[in-house]
């Protein structure tokens, strides 16, 4: 097994030379100037092109790429363009709210989504089913943005027991944590709560549609434990890797959660230096985010041999 | 399914009390909370001249002189600004007991060295430093100025926007001009915390024990800045919607760039004020690429004078009437002392711009439009002028970018088919336009003037007139002169003068006019 583990975790380091190497190249090749940016809009010719030279920007892309390259092996992701913070810094300083949402995100997902799928595929075909699974649909089709607007709209405003923006962290408090955790974590959840309740809904029917279930039904087992017991360990495998590879929707859905609840987060960081073609940032957080995705990946791949011990590698 | 039921009640029952233990906490300290107008990436007033920057600069810095609500320059750092018989020599003494944020005194020494290198960015500093005979610290609070020819010192020195002339500690103030400065010591009313600082999140800011306020009232940019809160932090949020969502909140106090559209949201909330603080707002400009056809030639440049009608770009860029100035056709800006309709094209007359293009020679050359898409403000003033050259018979070619790209491309002197350009957009503060000494877009010095570079002896010679003239009178004159030259020669247009209004919580009291946004004199119930 550690070997294996091992292996994977080289193999990944390919992978992730090719998107850093990727990312370079596009955001080289797009023509975005930060150096005219930093200089603002009434700088002379002069002033950008002292930037520039500053910042390296003219030097051949080949020679940009294996430098930065260097230091990254080096541990080293470079100095932000704009505000010659390191970047390491910087997503540091933004790491955790994004984090704990996501966190928070899954936890209320999987609270919700699973009861949700179990009772629709129990009562498959019923009202139960159908107005579960359209609450899901519902969830599905909203739009993040739209939902967190009415939420902002509905708790901060017109009944304002909870703050509009923000993040606090948890070294201030459960309190204030979960205060600013509370829409954010609702508006983004519900996306991912409908994914996983259909998931969850279609592994269960069949599961329960097989003959060890109906024989545990026949010999009058109770409800919780069939479901608890017997189905849910040989139905968890389809719902694990729908939580897995549901991160990376929620990767996407975090940044604009982020703007929306002003949460000072990596997703806010990402489009703030993309926006500015800061560059170093921008690649030093997609780098951060391929080595999450690919670990988080190799989570799931071990986890399988946990819930099936069928499942060899 | 009796125990899924009663997990299903529990977790509801968590839920409820969740949402009972999140009560609104109550703000009771006296923390400003503002959403500024753009994240603060640099810490260098003087490397970058962008807003949120030299906001920043006017917290943690101060300036020898500063601009009073009549635009006149005051004394700020200085206790006293002699002039000599001649008008050549400038003494300026320091106030006492003004100290670094680090506890060591200000010294002229500090402050020969932080003109120095304001000298070196500033366009009005480089005109310092071209008629300086000398600059030297006398004694420990006496600097000395010596100039070829007359030229308005506290003027140039009390200058707001751009990049001020803000006093560093002469360690910093030696970092060479084309690099950032790593120190945010100044001697400021406010210190910059930097350890609580997170870029593109939060600036903090807290009283400076040590700053000795003026007695004087606060005055725009002059006068006693007292500090009336204990700390100001600037928080920014990306999303125009949540911004307004927190200040109706009172999560926010205020919000420095609030758009037009929440304005009447704004003003139905008693708990809301919506000031118009900067008594020039802003003037709309349409840059014409004066080195290639079909701008080379200044009839060209006269038809779309005529074919633009200033009310219709400020209906595009503000749309509310309040918030723009009407019938305003002064280049110095309307509100400032030298507004005047001097030889102003004042109304839209497609038949006369039809006719100037003919005697121009106009054969339907391109026009290459640079459009900035990513800002709103000026994307909506591309549209208004692309429609008024297509009105007049133009070939016109709107090519989309972002900022900073046309920021680059307009450095371009090439062709406007080999990556030049014809016609772009920008705005300036009032504030910058104001006056022949600080207004760029009215020089026309050829290759030194700033990307359009127009050429014309009679508009520098009148420049360079005004610079020497101390007499208000005759500046009025020269500048009326200026102003009808421009509109004769066409370095740039005019395209209208808008307001920026700020919203804040009523809570806030003692909130200045000022043509950069500060914090002193505030104070919070």
């Amino acid at each position: 097994m550690y070997a294996y583990v091992g292996r994977r975790v080289l193999g990944t380091l390919p992978v992730i030379l090719v998107i850093a190497l990727v990312i370079f190249l596009i955001l080289h090749l797009s023509g975005g100037d930060p150096a005219a940016i930093i200089a603002g809009d009434h700088a002379t010719d002069e002033d950008i092109k002292a930037i520039r030279d500053k910042l390296g920007l003219d030097r051949p892309l080949a020679e940009q790429f294996l430098t930065w390259l260097w230091n990254v092996v080096q541990g080293d992701f470079g100095i932000s363009i704009f505000n010659r913070v390191p970047v390491g810094t910087l997503i540091l300083q933004r790491v955790e709210p994004t984090l704990m949402l996501t966190l928070t995100v899954i936890v209320f997902s999987i609270i919700l989504a699973l009861p949700m799928g179990i009772a629709a595929a129990w009562y498959a075909g019923t009202w139960i089913d159908r107005a579960l699974m359209a609450l899901a649909v519902l969830s599905f089709s909203l739009p993040v943005f739209v939902i967190g607007y009415g939420l902002v709209y509905a708790f901060s405003l017109q009944v304002p027991i909870l703050p509009v923006q923000g993040y606090r962290s948890l070294a201030d408090g459960i309190g204030p944590f979960a205060r600013h955790m509370v829409l954010p974590t609702i508006s983004l959840g519900l996306v991912y709560t409908a994914l996983l309740a259909r998931m969850t809904r279609s592994s269960f029917l069949e599961v329960l549609s097989q003959d060890y279930i109906r024989s545990a039904r026949a010999k009058g087992m109770a409800s919780f434990q069939l479901i608890t017991i017997h189905a849910l360990k040989n139905a968890s495998v389809p719902i694990v890797t729908t939580i897995g590879s549901g991160i990376a929707v929620l990767i996407g859905g975090v940044v604009v959660t982020e703007s929306v609840f002003a949460i000072p987060g990596i997703g806010r960081l990402t489009v703030d230096a993309l926006l500015r073609s800061d560059f170093p940032v921008i690649q030093g957080v997609i780098l951060v985010f391929s080595f999450f995705y690919v670990i988080l990946n190799l989570a799931i791949d071990l986890l399988y041999t946990v819930l099936d011990p069928r499942i060899r590698y | 399914m009796t125990n899924m039921r009663s997990g299903l009640r529990s977790l509801a029952l968590a839920g409820l009390v969740l949402a009972v233990s999140v009560a609104p906490s109550l703000a009771a300290d006296k923390t400003i909370k503002v959403v500024p107008r753009g994240d603060l990436n640099i810490l260098d007033p003087i490397w970058s001249t962008v807003a949120v920057t030299r906001n920043y600069g006017f917290m943690v810095y101060d300036m020898l002189y500063a601009l009073d609500a009549k635009f006149q320059a005051q004394p700020q750092m200085l206790e006293k600004s002699e002039l000599s018989a001649d008008g050549l020599t400038y003494t300026m003494t320091l106030r006492p007991g003004l100290k670094w944020h680090d506890g060591t005194p200000v010294t002229a020494a500090d402050c020969v060295a932080s003109i120095e290198r304001w000298s070196k960015r500033n366009l009005l500093g480089q005109q310092i430093a071209a008629l300086k005979v000398s600059l030297e610290a006398k004694d420990d609070k006496t600097i000395v100025l010596v100039l070829k020819e007359k030229f308005d010192v506290p003027g140039a020195l009390a200058q707001p926007t751009g990049s001020p002339a803000f006093m560093m500690p002469k360690r910093v103030a030696e970092t060479d001009a084309n690099t950032q400065i790593k120190e945010t010591i100044g001697s400021g009313p406010f210190m910059f915390k930097k350890e609580e600082w997170k870029p593109g999140n939060l600036e903090v800011f807290v009283k400076n024990p040590d700053y000795i306020p003026r007695k004087e009232a606060a005055s725009f940019l002059a006068g006693g800045k007292v500090v009336k809160v204990d700390r100001v932090e600037w928080i920014h949020m990306p999303d125009p919607a949540t911004i307004m969502s927190a200040l109706l909140a009172g999560e926010i106090d205020y919000y420095e760039n609030p758009s037009t559209d929440f304005l009447p949201l704004f003003e139905k909330n008693k708990d809301i004020k919506i000031v118009d603080l900067d008594p020039m707002g802003s003037q709309g400009t349409l840059r014409l690429n004066h080195l290639h056809p079909p701008f080379n030639n200044e009839k060209i440049r006269q038809a779309v004078l005529h074919a633009i009608d200033r009310e219709t770009y400020s209906k595009a860029v503000i749309g509310d009437a309040r918030y723009y100035w009407k019938d305003c056709h002064a280049l110095f800006g309307c509100g400032g002392p030298f507004q005047s309709d001097a030889g102003a094209v004042k109304k839209k007359d497609i038949a006369k711009a039809k006719a100037l293009l003919k005697e121009g020679g106009y054969n339907n050359e391109k026009v290459v439009v640079m459009d900035p898409s990513n800002v709103p403000v000026l994307h909506a003033a591309v549209m208004v002028t692309v429609d008024a050259l297509r009105s007049i018979g133009m070939n016109v070619e709107v090519q989309a970018m972002d900022v900073g790209t046309m920021i680059r491309r307009r450095a371009s002197k090439d062709a406007p088919d080999k990556g030049g350009w014809n016609v772009f957009h920008t705005q300036f503060q009032g504030i910058d336009i104001i006056s022949p000494a600080s207004h760029q877009y009215i020089t026309a010095g050829c290759e030194k003037a700033p990307p359009g570079w127009p050429c014309d002896k009679q508009l520098e010679d009148l420049r360079a007139a005004f610079l020497k003239e101390t007499n208000p009178a005759k500046q009025k004159e020269i500048a009326n002169a200026m102003q009808k030259r421009a509109y004769e020669f066409v370095p740039y247009i005019a395209v209208g003068q808008w307001k920026q209004p700020v919203a804040y919580r009523a809570s806030l009291s003692g909130v200045l006019e000022s043509a950069a946004t500060v914090f002193w004199n505030i104070d919070k119930k």
